[in-house]
């Protein structure tokens, strides 16, 4: 009982972070229809931008909340810019293209970066900044809940209440689902669809910089190449919520943290990943569209 | 120019790729005026629209209200008072009724005006009050026109394009539809209506014009071309 308990805040504070990406993945979609693959890249590039960031400001091992602050704050900012020039120069002159133009061009930006993270930040592993001291806050028995473990789940609520904020109460959001729902008649509403697709670029690669702030703080360690399998399990996850929808890519997100967890957990650790793209391929046998899908309720 | 003329259109084309769906219209739409396109499938009605609104692009040149807003975006022509209602009503199926008003109104501002907007438009539509709360794809295909319209005035336009505002939709309902944009009109509303059912569109204009294969091949007041032997033989089936 107590181990299941340990796996189920384990499971859940991984898949906060999942669900933080997955929204990136889900809302791009949502809007353009298209799968951004380069989206594990920009939360790539938030890690080293806060890596970097905490070097020059001398902040590596000074852990606290102020540190956790301003890392934050450096990887959102420097996540948004990346996604808006990627937005800009890649994907916007393709608008117009078929789907498939800007599907490939995506995977092409992903590469790149892949390549150009190597390149200029080198290929071995770097430690992240300590962003936190790990502390453990409780115990019942054997199970431990620690620092990171809430402020993991803190941070990521915050940042899921605040996006829920700015799409139901804010006309900025309202402009992104009408824009999702009708690009065209949004902008016969007088919404300007190119800057509301941007703005949905900055807050999916905002929350995935929140993400990778967290996943430091879990896992300190950094590399070009962190991006592909956590992309990979948020891209399921966001399938598996049913992409385009929200509330399916966090119910997704955690569904895949705990699944997860408990198979490590229970069966072995070689499956952990076994699991991600089983779930993949059960969902897309059982229910395509996910758990969200879009209901098609629209009278013609 | 005429100051009175709300749009002027001098030589307007549009393309598709290789196909031109336009090939050089001049018209004008005059304050206060219902002015109607009619025209067969793919005689360019809708793109002769979807053009004034910004949509899809053009050349030749517009002028609203004595300004050239060729190279205009969309969004800003809203703003200067375009509302369109486009082909299949172009509702926000997943938002409810008052959330797709409330995007009618969302260049603007003052939030006593658009109550007071809101106001006008449930007197107007007393259908779309009682369906405020509900989500706007659940509404018959009648009660999305008449929403359509109403997201249209939320902007507080000078005129409306209206596209085909009689699509699917059974008799009795047209009727009221075209009830409700002769008593806008008569408020004052500068209307212009593309339609297929062109005896409704030619009994209500004021004038209308008649398109072809991307031309306009006559124009007359609605009643002399409702009198017209060869529109009676191609467009109304005498």
């Amino acid at each position: 009982m107590q181990d299941v308990l340990q796996h189920l805040i384990n499971g859940i504070s991984y898949g906060s972070i999942y669900a933080l990406i997955a929204l990136g993945y889900t809302m791009v979609y949502g809007i353009l229809q298209m799968i951004n693959f380069a989206h594990a890249e920009v939360y790539m590039m938030g890690s080293y931008a806060s890596f970097y960031a905490a070097k020059w400001l001398g902040i590596e091992n000074s852990p606290g909340l102020s540190t956790l602050a301003i890392l934050l704050l450096t990887s959102m900012i420097s996540c948004s810019i990346l996604s808006l020039a990627i937005e800009r120069f890649a994907y916007r002159p393709l608008r117009k293209a078929p789907k498939i133009n800007s599907l490939i061009t995506a995977i092409g930006v992903s590469l790149l970066l892949q390549f150009l993270a190597q390149l200029f930040f080198g290929a071995q592993p770097r430690a992240f900044p300590t962003v936190l001291e790990n502390q453990t806050l409780w115990t019942f028995g054997e199970v431990a809940l620690k620092t990171s473990d809430v402020t993991v789940f803190g941070v990521s609520i915050l940042a899921m209440l605040g996006l829920h904020y700015l799409i139901y109460h804010t006309k900025t959001g309202q402009a992104m689902r009408a824009v999702s729902a009708n690009p065209t008649s949004a902008s016969l509403m007088g919404i300007n669809v190119n800057r509301t697709i941007a703005a949905t670029f900055v807050v999916g690669s905002s929350l995935a910089g929140v993400g990778s702030v967290l996943v430091g703080m879990r896992y300190p360690k950094i590399d070009p190449l962190m991006g592909m399998m956590i992309g990979l399990k948020a891209f399921v996850a966001a399938v598996l919520g049913g992409i385009g929808s929200t509330m399916g890519a966090v119910l997704g997100g955690l569904i895949m943290g705990v699944s997860e967890e408990f198979v490590a957990g229970y069966l072995s650790s070689t499956l952990r990943d076994a699991i991600a793209f089983g779930l993949l391929i059960g969902i897309l046998l059982l229910k395509p569209t996910g758990l969200f899908g879009r209901a098609t309720s629209e009278k013609v | 120019m005429t100051r009175d003329a709300v749009f002027k259109v001098e030589n307007l084309q549009v393309s598709y790729g290789p196909i031109q769906a336009l090939k050089g219209l001049d018209f004008e739409v005059k304050r206060g005026e219902i002015v109607s396109l009619i025209g067969g499938n793919g005689a360019g009605k809708t793109t002769t629209l979807r053009a004034l609104s910004g949509i899809v692009e053009s050349q030749g040149r517009i002028f609203f209200c004595g300004t050239d807003i060729s190279t205009m975006e969309a969004p800003s022509r809203v703003g200067l008072g375009i509302s369109q209602s486009p082909e299949g009503r172009g509702i926000f199926p997943q938002m409810s009724v008052l959330e797709n008003l409330s995007l009618g109104a969302y260049l603007r501002n003052n939030k006593v005006e658009i109550a007071d907007d809101l106001e006008k438009c449930f007197a107007l539509f007393p259908r779309i009050r009682e369906r405020a709360k509900q989500v706007a794809g659940t509404l018959s295909g009648g009660e999305q026109q008449m929403l359509a319209i109403c997201r249209c005035l939320m902007s507080r336009p000078k005129v409306l394009l209206l596209d085909e505002p009689s699509m699917g939709l059974a008799p009795l309902i047209v009727s009221q539809i075209f009830k409700i944009i002769v008593s806008l009109n008569q408020e004052g509303m500068t209307v212009l209506l593309v339609e297929q059912n062109a005896r409704m569109a030619l009994k209500i204009a004021h004038r209308a014009y008649v398109l072809e294969t991307g031309r306009i091949v006559m124009t007359g007041t609605g009643a002399e071309l409702l009198s017209n032997d060869s529109v009676r033989r191609a467009y109304l089936g005498i």
